[in-house]
């Protein structure tokens, strides 16, 4: 299993859980990264963060902090 | 403030569900995610039938509006745009706390017809909540050029609710909408919402818990012998289901809101409850409910993990997306967002932003200022021929009319130009990338990218940047935006900066012109720093408990409406900025004018106050007349440099000087140096916000603490700096014996 901000820029994950406790992990949850959500990873920011995620076709962008608390596995 | 907790609470919401219902009214809830269009779903509904204000005790914007439809009145309630409805933000409780206790006739769901699985969610978690969910799937027609196609009779049939497809902005489907707001209004329609089924562990508990609620809701009725409680229908308003759950989950938040809302003593209820599957259960099956398996972090998962395994079914069955179809964003992105192109491409927006506001402000600025001037020699020589005393014309043509008029001429141009630009940015979808593309600078200072637009902001108004902070949804960097604010100067301080720096660098003119614009560009770049570092501190020290989160939505480019542009940024921002100003700014005129001109011994109020400041003020770089301007000119900046000029001439009332050469004889014959003009300048820079901006902290925090916070942070700032750069002068003077 790796983490969310592991994954290179292009590519999919497969959302397996998450390490986020309180507000956060509610805000993750209500934008959708909930088990089993596919998520594309779209692009870095001009220094490499954030980065913006394609999350149930919302484009949204967390910070490295923020999704290395998404666990994931590619696909 | 005086207030307890339970006065504060039971007077909001008594305000907040004073919608008086009649046969002939309807109360209709607006919700929705952010970005959806919500807005414009909600103006075109109502036309100018609006009104905007805070939801009482919270710093959230409410906005009530109605309209007619086969002679039924409707009135409209805009409920904070959120994600969801569990209210981990004050945002997300003020709109369940509606949708909970005000008991609102039917509630409209507007969703993003781009983004639907997302946006269901929220559909779902309203459907549980009430029945009367309308389903307005707004933004149509960017779908349909994003060739995506919507069944909205499947997705119907699936919810089990009225679904209306619309595209707002164009006008489209609002009549499908109004007709069906109308029929599920009148019971023409009953929607019966599917909601979802949960996992088997959540459902078997739900058995056991629902009916236990069901019956203690309805004795709660009778226990109170009314039906009703401020207009809320206590029984039948709250859903036993989705209350169940709600006890499932031990959602204390929730159950407090309960007992301040409904005449029920939900304390009484759980107690009730408790016992009553205690019975059911036995004390270690009670036990078991809570922990067996099930955590709350876990239930919750499960919830929202069972919703959008719905809203993906949904999605695929309902809705056909072209994939091969070049997405437009995505390309515009590729620039804007880019490592080389995405900062220069903002610095130079910005600058033409600041060019536009700052070139074009200047000839309505000066009309304004004529205008009113005239009027004001009109004015005084009508005071003459009714032969008024002089003091009471003293005191309100050149005091307060004089002071109102010199804020309104220096501010309301510039904000009316910047406001609507910045607005066209927002609605563009520009900003929210601004923030993305800055967001690792202001991560340094443990604050977030969007704080970066609540400063450009403060270069229009440190009120309205501290109004913008409502955009930053994490608690503690929206905190530390609101108190750094006043660190970016507004354009009531330009003037001042440029004057002062014009005068002691660019006498010679040519070259040493440039020399000053690079000194207030310095000026500005110091603000920035000090913005961060101060962030920095804050968030390590005072702030530091308060929870932060950061998800930035980045939504579709979409054509900003430029009436809409017009109507917010003029109504919303300037009037509502420059009123404020007024309001403080007029009896700060006359307290000015006052102290100008009463003499106490042989000299005036300000006179002997700017002797007494004078040791301290003269041991910052500073002189004491200038820490008096400063402080007369609390009610707004632009009045500093005249209260000075009016110290140093003795004149009894606010001057604006001639010329540059006149103003730099004017200093340099009171004492100034060049410290004393670096000196004003960063004090100016830094020192204390106007008194609108500190309203403004006042409403948008709600607490006197941060308030306080806000005015102290910049005025220690503001004295230690210039005591450092004192010090420094007073070093080299000594070394080198200038």
């Amino acid at each position: 299993m790796s983490r969310l901000n592991d994954i290179p820029a292009g590519n999919h994950a497969i959302v397996k859980d998450l390490l986020s406790d309180g507000m956060l992990r509610e805000r993750m949850l209500a934008i959708g990264l909930t088990k089993g959500a596919r998520i594309e990873v779209v692009r870095h920011g001009p220094s490499g963060d954030p980065t913006v995620y394609n999350i149930r076709g919302a484009m949204i962008a967390l910070r490295k902090e923020e999704a290395s608390l998404v666990l994931v596995t590619p696909c | 403030m005086g207030l307890t907790f339970q006065s504060t609470k039971s007077t909001a919401l008594k305000d907040l569900f004073k919608i008086e219902k009649t046969d002939d009214r309807y109360v209709i809830a607006l919700a929705g995610n952010p970005n959806t269009g919500k807005s414009t779903v909600f103006n075109v509904l109502t036309g100018l039938h609006q009104h905007t204000g805070n939801w009482p005790g919270k710093t959230v914007v409410n906005a009530k509006g109605q309209f007619t439809y086969n002679e039924k009145e409707f009135i409209l309630v805009d409920l904070p745009g959120t994600y969801s409805i569990f209210a981990s933000s004050v945002e997300e409780e003020v709109a369940r706390d509606f949708l909970c206790f005000g008991n609102p006739d039917a509630v409209i769901v507007v969703v993003d017809a781009t983004c639907l699985e997302r946006n269901l969610n929220l559909v779902y978690q309203v459907m549980e909540l009430t029945n009367n969910v309308i389903l307005c799937i707004n933004l149509i027609d960017e779908a349909r050029k994003k060739n995506i196609i919507i069944d909205s009779k499947g997705i119907s049939e699936e919810l089990g609710i009225p679904v209306v497809p619309c595209a707002a902005r164009k006008g489209l489907g609002i009549k499908e909408l109004k007709d069906t707001i109308y029929k599920v209004c009148e019971k023409k329609i009953v929607p019966s919402p599917k909601t979802v089924i949960y996992d088997q562990i959540i459902e078997d508990r739900l058995k056991i818990i629902q009916p236990l609620v069901e019956e203690i809701l309805s004795k709660g009725e009778r226990i109170n012998g009314a039906k009703t409680h401020n207009g809320i229908n206590t029984g039948t308003g709250i859903n036993s289901r989705w209350l169940a759950l709600r006890i499932l989950d031990g959602d204390k938040k929730l159950l407090d809101s309960i007992c301040s809302n409904l005449s029920i003593d939900v304390c009484i209820l759980q107690d009730k409850l408790k016992n009553k599957l205690i019975d059911i259960l036995g004390e270690s099956g009670y036990a078991g409910l809570a922990s067996d398996g099930i955590k709350r972090k876990a239930l919750r998962d499960l919830i929202s993990e069972s919703i959008y395994k719905r809203a993906e079914i949904i999605k695929e069955k309902y809705v056909r997306e072209d994939k091969n179809k070049l997405n437009r964003d995505r390309i515009v992105d590729n620039y804007i967002t880019s490592k080389g192109f995405g900062i220069p491409l903002m610095i130079l927006l910005l600058c033409i932003i600041l060019w536009i506001t700052i070139k074009g402000a200047n000839y309505p600025s000066s009309v304004i200022a004529d205008f009113l001037f005239k009027i004001e020699d009109k004015l005084t020589l009508w005071f003459k021929n009714m032969n008024f005393p002089e003091w009471l014309h003293g005191l309100l043509i050149l005091g307060i009319y004089r002071t109102v008029a010199w804020v309104v001429s220096v501010m309301l141009p510039p904000m009316a130009i910047f406001f609507p630009l910045f607005t066209i940015l927002e609605d563009l979808g520009y900003l929210p990338r601004v923030a993305f593309n800055l967001d690792h600078l202001f991560k340094k200072a443990c604050a977030h990218g969007k704080q970066c637009l609540t400063m450009c902001m403060g270069f229009g108004c440190n009120a309205a940047g501290v109004i913008a902070c409502r955009i930053i949804d994490s608690p503690r960097e929206k905190l530390i935006a609101t108190l750094t604010n006043n660190f970016v100067p507004c354009n009531g301080r330009f003037p001042t900066l440029i004057a002062i720096s014009m005068v002691f660098l660019a006498v010679n003119g040519g070259s040493s012109l440039i020399l000053s614009v690079l000194s207030v560009a310095g000026l500005i770049v110091l603000g920035i720093f000090i913005t961060l570092l101060v962030s920095y501190l804050l968030s390590k020290t005072i702030l530091k408990g308060i929870p932060s989160t950061f998800t930035l939505e980045l939504p579709p480019y979409r054509m900003p409406q430029i009436g809409r542009v017009l109507y917010t940024s003029i109504i919303d921002r300037t009037i509502f900025v420059l009123s404020r100003a007024i309001t403080v700014a007029a009896p700060a005129g006359a307290i000015t004018w006052l102290m100008a001109n009463i003499q106490v011994g042989n000299s005036s109020i300000l006179n002997h106050i700017a002797v007494f400041i004078d040791p301290f003020a003269k041991f910052i770089g500073l002189d004491g007349f200038i820490i008096t301007a400063f402080i007369l000119g609390l009610p707004a900046n632009e009045i500093v440099l005249p209260i000075l000029l009016m110290s140093y001439l003795s004149t009894g009332s606010m001057i604006e000087f001639e010329s540059i050469e006149s103003l730099r004889e004017i200093l340099l014959d009171n004492g100034w140096t060049y410290l004393t003009a670096l000196n004003t300048m960063l004090f100016s820079l830094l020192h204390w916000p106007c008194g609108t901006t500190i309203l403004t902290i006042k409403k948008e925090t709600g607490s006197w603490k941060w308030t306080a916070l806000g005015v102290l942070i910049p005025t220690v700032v503001a004295i230690t700096i210039c005591f450092i750069t004192a010090t420094i002068f007073r070093i080299f003077f000594r070394i080198f014996n200038f």
